[in-house]
């Protein structure tokens, strides 16, 4: 059976697998098929970003007008964060939750397996509204992603498009929160206790309350835009009485938790990794789901921290500042354990792990200027300028996309039952790692000598480290079609079939189905032994 | 009192960091504008400048003491414990010494730095006893100063700054024209140039009352120390004292349409004598600035 489900197409009567496309993809409530779909969206949308991003630095290549007139770069900057987010690390984040969750918790499938299908099918058509925007009079949105009136609010017809995108967006992400909650708490095999959990599970689960609780104060938030621009109300309308600062506030109440959103299942599957290739029990268990659960508290009470120079009266910016430094505790406490959970260990260094360890440092860096972002007097400084872009580029792409890589490496000989070329693997992650590193840091430099971001040219002063972070931005853009060839390799041609354990140190219950796994994989719920699962032991 | 205070514990805590900031200063010089490769923050030309820039660097050198020792003992397991080396995994994964002592440590260390910077944020926050009050108002795509008040007098100076010609020419698609070029004295000045600088005293506590007329801008100058967004419908309020004459440069730093990149600041700071004498220059605030440079059409805002 193993050996039959290699490809699509060798449809195993045993499998139960739907027959034809329609039936197979458009249909499916088969959580690992909805996951699949939701990886290879979220891979489509990085390379519409990623292609924005191009245009983005082939403009800021030198100083000068080259290519792009303002107005479309603005357009770039623009639909490039909101793809990214929306199109590719979120639901990079849920096609990973879908798949591993239930082979994780040992349940047959998801808890609400049409809602399931409703909550992937919705995005295509919510991206295809955004994207389309781009060509309607007027041009799509330019006012940043962040869409903060009155300027969002000058665009012509297409903000109303752009505002029924992002709630398609919302409806799909909070149908799939509220899918993975019920499924965690729900269908657990019997006597797998929450604290017996994958941490996976567990930051997966935490990020879900987070989406729900803030998915509804974004759709709030664009609504009363979509009636300030069209049904004459006044609430960010200073002309009406309204405060286009109260916008922000409600925004970013939205959009703190978001980037952590973004972040959390990727501590999850870093505290899956490492324990993996070090061979040794993750350090501080549950020390690491506290920190996950603090920092996700945390993420409520900061919002303000994005906006230190609207003018805040002074014990806001206090309040802020102080709140926000906290968060670097429990984020400490998740380093610190990652780097204890390989002292003593027995390491090997296969792909997963290296984007693992590159996330660990590389993500520790985004971490440090976060901590100085924090300080309101040198935010003074660094608010909107080439250091935040650069800081939360740390986050993002070294943070949560190096997390999606390493979880594709590391799960993808479960998904097709093939190993991936190592060698081609290792080649990726070499190109990925300095390429990025060229691309972001220099931009640190860009901020501090006071580029502001967002700018479509600028001065000479600026030209040697914009060039060097174009090369880097061209470098990691093609380096990522090494991960579309590494992928297509070991699913349709490598010939190295992967065992059921794949790898030497892995554990839990998703290692314990066949590879690749079956259509439908515990049917009936698995014997729970805890000396085979990766957190057997409560105290810990 | 609490200026004294500041002081005190500024040194003692900023002692470490200013070694550092001097030994990087005598290497890379802290420019006020803008230059070539440059790698770090302005120190400024104010006091509070300086101690942002303090600040800055305490933070840095923070980060880069911890990110030493985490990385430093993350490499020494990656070389110590591999499994070519024939390392045999042990199985312990709890520690409630350690984990105490991760969780307690950071939290005084961000106690020592949250001290410096309340600080700093309290005196800059403090627009008292100004002696000039100059209006900031932001429009897409240039900004307008009036000079409201200078020692209880209003000079009537009012007037709108804008990108000046060679840098808007140079800056349209397909010019062709080489931004190198744009120029002043030896400082290539390209989209960080107008037509009309504020001009401003040394040694003068100036109040920004800082608005704008249509979408949100921000009003920076980095070698000042800080920037204020300029919200159409609030006046926030900065100030700033500058004792050493010189051209700084900015730019506005909050998305605010497409010539978002096309509007910048330039301060002029000369001593009080001559401000005096440029301020009878102005006066009675005519309709087309005497002084400037080049005279550009000050139109109403394009939107």
């Amino acid at each position: 059976m193993a050996h039959a489900a290699v490809h699509d197409d060798h449809h195993d009567a045993d499998d139960h697998k739907p027959q034809g496309f329609m039936a197979r993809w458009v249909f499916t409530t088969n959580h690992k098929d909805i996951g699949t779909l939701y990886l290879v969206f979220a891979l489509l949308m990085f390379f519409v970003g990623g292609a924005m991003a191009m245009i983005i630095r082939a403009e800021l290549f030198q100083p000068g007008m080259q290519l792009v007139e303002p107005q479309f770069f603005n357009q770039m900057t623009t639909m490039h964060a909101l793809i990214m987010i929306f199109g590719a690390v979120m639901p990079a984040f849920v096609g990973l939750g879908n798949w591993m969750i239930p082979l994780q918790v040992g349940a047959p499938d998801m808890a609400l397996p049409r809602m399931n299908n409703w909550s992937f099918w919705i995005l295509p058509f919510a991206f295809l509204i955004l994207l389309s925007t781009m060509f309607m009079p007027g041009a799509g949105p330019q006012g940043g992603w962040t869409l903060y009136p009155p300027l969002s609010m000058q665009g012509g017809d297409s903000v109303a498009f752009v505002i029924f995108a992002i709630h398609m967006m919302g409806i799909s992400s909070i149908m799939g929160a509220i899918n993975i909650i019920a499924t965690i708490l729900n269908m657990r095999a019997p006597g797998l206790d929450l604290l017996k959990m994958p941490i996976f599970v567990w930051s997966w689960l935490i990020t879900a309350f987070l989406l729900i609780a803030v998915m509804p104060v974004l759709a709030g938030a664009v609504t009363m835009l979509l009636t300030d621009k069209y049904f004459g109300t006044s609430f960010f309308n200073v002309a009406g009485g309204g405060d286009p600062v109260m916008f922000q506030h409600i925004f970013w109440f939205f959009g703190h938790p978001e980037v952590y959103i973004m972040i959390l299942p990727a501590f999850g599957i870093v505290s899956e990794i490492i324990p993996t290739f070090a061979r040794k029990p993750l350090f501080g268990y549950q020390a690491m789901i506290y920190a996950i659960a603090s920092i996700a508290f945390l993420s409520f009470i900061v919002w303000a921290h994005h906006m230190f120079t609207v003018g805040m009266p002074l014990g806001g910016e206090l309040y802020f500042m102080y709140a926000t430094m906290l968060i670097a505790v429990p984020t400490g406490v998740k380093v610190f354990n990652w780097v204890t959970t390989m002292w003593e260990g027995s390491m090997t260094f296969e792909t997963p792990m290296l984007f693992a360890l590159a996330f660990v440092i590389l993500f520790t860096i985004g971490g440090f200027s976060g901590l100085m972002l924090a300080i309101v007097p040198a935010d003074f400084q660094y608010h909107d300028t080439y250091f935040v872009v650069a800081h939360f580029h740390y986050v993002l792409v070294t943070g949560a996309v190096f997390a999606i890589m390493a979880a594709a490496y590391y799960w993808l000989p479960k998904w097709c039952g093939n190993m991936y070329s190592e060698r081609w693997g290792k080649i990726h992650f070499w190109m990925s790692v300095i390429s990025v590193n060229v691309l972001f840091f220099p931009q640190h430099f860009l901020g501090l000598a006071g580029m502001p971001r967002r700018i479509p040219d600028y001065n000479v002063a600026f030209a040697d480290f914009n060039m060097i972070s174009s090369i880097g931005g061209f470098w990691f853009g093609l380096s990522q079609l090494l991960f579309v060839g590494v992928v297509w390799h070991a699913v349709y041609k490598s010939k190295n079939r992967a065992t059921a354990q794949v790898w030497e140190g892995a554990r839990g219950l998703e290692w314990t189905v066949p590879s690749p796994a079956p259509h439908h994989t515990f049917t009936t719920p698995p014997v729970i032994d805890d000396s085979k699962l990766a957190h057997g032991d409560p105290t810990h | 009192m609490m200026s004294t205070g500041t002081l005190r514990l500024r040194r003692a805590l900023a002692a470490p960091a200013l070694v550092v900031t001097t030994l990087l200063s005598s290497t890379i010089a802290l420019a006020n504008n803008p230059e070539p490769w440059q790698l770090n923050l302005t120190a400024g030309v104010t006091q509070t400048s300086q101690e942002v820039h303090q600040l800055h660097m305490i933070m840095l050198w923070i980060c880069v003491v911890i990110g030493v020792l985490v990385f430093g003992f993350m490499f020494v397991a990656m070389f110590r414990f591999r499994k070519s080396k024939g390392a045999v995994p042990a199985s312990w994964s709890h520690s409630t010494k350690l984990e105490a002592a991760w969780t307690i440590i950071p939290v005084l260390i961000l106690i020592g730095s949250a001290w410096p910077a309340t600080l700093v944020l309290l005196r800059m926050a403090d627009t008292s006893e100004s002696e000039m009050t100059i209006k900031i108002t932001g429009y897409q795509w240039k900004w307008r100063y009036e000079y409201v008040d200078y020692f209880g007098k209003d000079p009537g100076i009012n007037f709108v700054s804008s990108l000046e010609s060679t840098s808007d020419r140079t800056r349209q698609l397909g010019s062709g024209l080489d931004p190198a070029a744009v120029k002043v004295g030896d400082y290539p000045t390209y989209l960080l140039d107008v037509d009309k600088p504020l001009v401003l005293p040394t040694g003068v506590k100036v109040r920004f009352v800082i608005t704008a007329d249509d979408v949100i801008h921000a009003w920076w100058v980095p070698s000042l120390g800080w920037k204020q967004d300029a919200i159409p419908g609030i006046i926030n309020s900065q100030w700033t004292k500058i004792d050493e004459p010189g051209v700084y440069r900015g730019q506005c730093a909050e998305l605010c349409g497409k010539d978002h990149g096309f509007m910048p600041i330039v301060v002029n700071v000369v001593s009080k004598p001559e401000f005096e004498q440029w301020m009878t220059e102005q006066a009675p605030a005519p309709a087309v600035p005497a002084t400037a440079d080049v005279i550009a059409p000050t139109t109403g805002p394009q939107g």
